[in-house]
């Protein structure tokens, strides 16, 4: 009797760590031998690094660095090149009372926003490193994710061909909920190669993993090492569209994942929390969780993102504070 | 600059309204001790913080005569609804004086602001809240219908969780209806003078609960006192056994709760991450000063290097300092006694093979610290794998199977407190049963709670406190 193993895409990352005989059983014995994760620990943990205190320089430089790493979204059916160009003028000036204040890292858009968005930066998109702003495209028909392949593949090239610096793909949660771990790593590996431009060069791929309706710490875990063994470059946790989004705990076992990969290949992913984090006090938990877990050279629009939008608005009130000395109000920062 | 090295972020002293001294709590009164009067210092700055009185055995007749006559013509007559109100009333000042108390703590103990703000503080208000709500209910505490409160009590705590120990002793105590003289360690009577304080604001009726303070000799005045009905000891072994020797063949009844070299468990199918909280937990909460501390880690040999890896890079990211910046993680050792000791024993860790690994910190100039270390190789015979240490020194064992992790963690002439750390709960289940220890935590380390009793095998004493069992140690069933 001889036992079919469906073999998988051989990514690079997955070769190099199991062996060239990639199959779905070999995937999944990896995804299945990972060590548990205990949901009160891993809570408490989360609840210790919440109490952090952080002040004076430290807090006026977290504000900073947390607008550095903002992926300034707006996802809405209702979105037009108005929009979109009014959210740009906000990444590119977020205070205009304040010329110091730093730009966010990205705009992140729907795919076919992705044209007024680069028309509407101009000169200012580019790399975050070089005090440019990246566009982000959310693609593989988010947030459900509930498409063919050839269609999730479709929307992924076309917003590459737009000129998207990074894609924000959703996995087939369903898929992965289902047991068929090889199915999801198929999808990403094959999207990654949609990311592919005409000159060889890739756009940075986010795998969002929908933790909320993943469920236990135990699949973010999986979803997360499968993610970055397809060749992820970040893995993210929330489309914004479900709830619970982001949370710390989440957001701390996903750097725990990343963490043991550096540690095991020396090579370095990136986190995302997105959705939920509204206020820079909560934002601030985040910079304190990436710190304490994989250090602070994770504090750089490579390797850390906040996905949000009103998030950037309180960042610049408390700045404001920090500077002047006194709390203003919502209409002292500007809408977009 | 780097951001992990965060601003200082110091809790205010001012909410804190200290006298220059203290003298003795007897009878609802503040009343000068007869003994040589001592100073309170900072472990953290060896600055002194207050003057403080010595009770004489005078004193100490004093108190107990003002705790007899409170038990004969009040505290014995009143109804137990009546008894909870004062407790409820204790339980809510604490916690309206709860940062107040912890800055003391911090100040004058050297833990950790955090630990004293979100554990020692909270759980104190915890158990009088609990033991008020038994106050009235003591016909279902186990030993039938009208049992009986025993007298006078003698409680004498240590320095490692002041207020937390003097919250353990006092309030099953007055819930069962006895009278209580207590004496607080004599590195630190702060937070308990502080207690006095709000027991004065609570309007608790003099004599009922009186603090005396001093060192040793106060402590065994007080124990040996014939008019005491109980005897209630939170510390070292050795005293506990001069305790039980001095009052053998008397009818006073006793609690002893004494050392500890609890054995952490970490199985291969542990979660690992969840598991090395745990360690840290276990051992450096309190840098250490813990009677049922993890200070035997037992890994799993097959997980051993990465365990210990996890370990070491966790650790790293400690930080040692200023108890009362909010931030700290470590904080100062208690005594200048005790950071010798400490030392002395790790110093024979590493005569006896032991690899020591320190976590990187800087060490303040002045003050009492110890940086968090583990000893590596360690073997069951080795001398920081039998004696209590009570500071931060880990020493990491291995075992193969469950039966060699249980006869390892039993190893021992004590029995406090045991972890284990797995994904499988009957593995949990099996191996907790056949550990001789008091406590025994599963995925967790260090977790209290009022209805949960707490106490020893062997040489880490008897009685237990906490719960049901905590408040039976104060009662006598009814005369028959």
């Amino acid at each position: 009797m001889t036992i079919e193993h469906p073999a998988l895409a051989p990514a690079e990352r997955a070769v190099q760590l199991l062996g060239g005989d990639l199959t779905e059983k070999s995937l999944r014995l990896n995804l299945e031998g990972l060590s548990g994760v205990d949901a009160v620990g891993l809570e408490q943990r989360a609840a210790g690094l919440a109490t952090r205190s952080i002040k004076t320089t430290s807090k006026k430089w977290a504000l900073d660095k947390i607008i550095e790493l903002i992926d300034l979204t707006t996802l809405e059916g209702a979105d037009t090149p108005g929009k979109v160009r009014s959210l740009v003028a906000k990444a590119i000036t977020p205070d205009p009372s304040d010329p110091t204040t730093p730009r966010v890292a990205a705009v992140c858009v729907y795919g076919d926003k992705v044209p007024d968005a680069i028309q509407a930066l101009g000169a200012a998109h580019g790399d975050p490193d070089d005090g440019l702003i990246s566009v982000a495209a959310v693609a593989t028909a988010f947030p459900s994710g509930r498409a063919s392949l050839r269609v999730k593949l479709a929307d992924t090239a076309d917003a590459v061909a737009a000129g998207a610096d990074e894609i924000d793909m959703v996995i087939d949660r369903g898929a992965f909920l289902a047991g068929r771990y090889g199915a999801v790593f198929d999808e990403i590996v094959a999207v990654k190669e949609a990311c592919r431009r005409a000159d060889g060069s890739y756009a940075s791929l986010k795998v969002i993993l929908e933790t909320g309706e993943l469920n236990t710490y135990d699949n973010v875990r999986r979803a997360s090492w499968l993610s970055i063994l397809a060749g992820g470059d970040f893995i993210k946790t929330s489309t914004g569209k479900v709830t619970p989004a982001a949370t710390l705990p989440v957001t701390l076992l996903m750097l725990e994942v990343v963490r043991d990969w550096h540690r095991l290949t020396g090579e370095r992913v990136g986190v995302k929390p997105a959705g939920g984090i509204r206020q820079s006090k909560d934002a601030i938990r985040y910079l304190v969780t990436v710190a304490e877990t994989v250090g602070e050279e994770w504090l750089q629009p490579h390797l850390f993102r906040f996905g949000a939008s009103s998030l950037l608005n309180d960042v610049l009130l408390q700045r404001q504070k920090m500077t002047t000395g006194r709390y203003s109000g919502p209409d002292y920062v500007t809408v977009d | 600059m780097s951001f992990l090295e965060y601003a200082p972020a110091p809790e205010s002293t001012s909410i804190l309204h200290l006298k220059k001294s203290y003298g003795l709590f007897i009878d609802g009164e503040w009343v000068d001790g007869r003994g040589q009067n001592f100073s309170t210092i900072s472990p953290a700055t060896e600055k002194k913080i207050a003057t403080i009185a010595t009770a004489s055995p005078k004193d100490v007749d004093r108190a107990v005569a003002a705790a007899r006559t409170a038990y004969d013509r009040v505290w014995s007559k009143m109804s137990g609804s009546d008894r909870g109100k004062y407790l409820f009333r204790i339980a809510r000042l604490v916690q309206e004086r709860a940062r107040e108390l912890a800055v003391a703590e911090s100040l004058d103990n050297g833990k950790p602001i955090k630990e004293s703000r979100d554990v020692d503080v909270p759980l104190v208000a915890a158990w009088f809240f609990y033991y008020a709500g038994w106050a009235d209910k003591l016909d279902y505490a186990g030993l039938g219908a009208n049992p009986r409160a025993l007298g006078v009590a003698a409680q004498v705590i240590p320095w490692n969780f002041p207020l937390l120990m003097l919250a353990w002793k006092i309030a099953p105590a007055l819930a069962a209806g006895n009278t209580v003289v207590l004496k607080p360690a004599e590195t630190t009577p702060l937070s308990a003078l502080l207690f006095a304080e709000i027991l004065q604001q609570a309007e608790l009726p003099p004599g009922v609960v009186n603090i005396v303070t001093g060192a040793g000799e106060t402590g065994a005045a007080l124990v040996r006192h014939p008019d005491v009905n109980k005897v209630a000891f939170t510390g070292s072994t050795g005293v506990g056994r001069e305790i039980a020797k001095a009052i053998a063949g008397t009818d006073k009844k006793v609690t002893l709760e004494l050392g500890g070299k609890a054995a952490n468990i970490v199985f291969d199918d542990a979660p690992i991450d969840q598991a090395v909280e745990g360690i840290v937990n276990g051992i450096f909460f309190n840098q250490g000063h813990v009677c049922c501390a993890g200070s035997r880690l037992l890994v799993q040999e097959n997980i051993h290097e990465e365990v210990v890896g996890r370990l070491k890079q966790r650790l790293s990211t400690l930080r040692l300092g200023d108890p009362l910046d909010k931030n700290t993680d470590i904080g100062a050792i208690n005594s200048k006694d005790q950071l010798e000791r400490i030392r002395t024993l790790s110093d024979i860790g590493e005569q006896e093979g032991g690899e020591r690994w320190s976590a990187p910190c800087m060490i303040p100039e002045n003050g009492f610290w110890f940086a968090p270390t583990i000893f590596d190789n360690v073997q069951t015979s080795s001398t920081i794998a039998r004696e209590e240490i009570f500071g931060p020194v880990l020493s990491v064992l291995t075992f193969r199977t469950p039966a060699e992790a249980i006869a390892k963690a039993n190893n021992t002439p004590y029995g406090l407190s045991a972890g284990i750390w797995s994904d499988k709960g009957s593995k949990i289940l099996a191996v907790a049963d056949k550990l001789r220890a008091g406590v025994v935590w599963a995925n967790t380390f260090n977790r209290f709670d009022p209805a949960s009793p707490f106490g020893g095998y062997k040489e880490s004493g008897y009685g237990r406190e906490g719960g049901r069992h905590g408040l039976n140690a104060y009662l006598k069933g009814a005369a028959k």
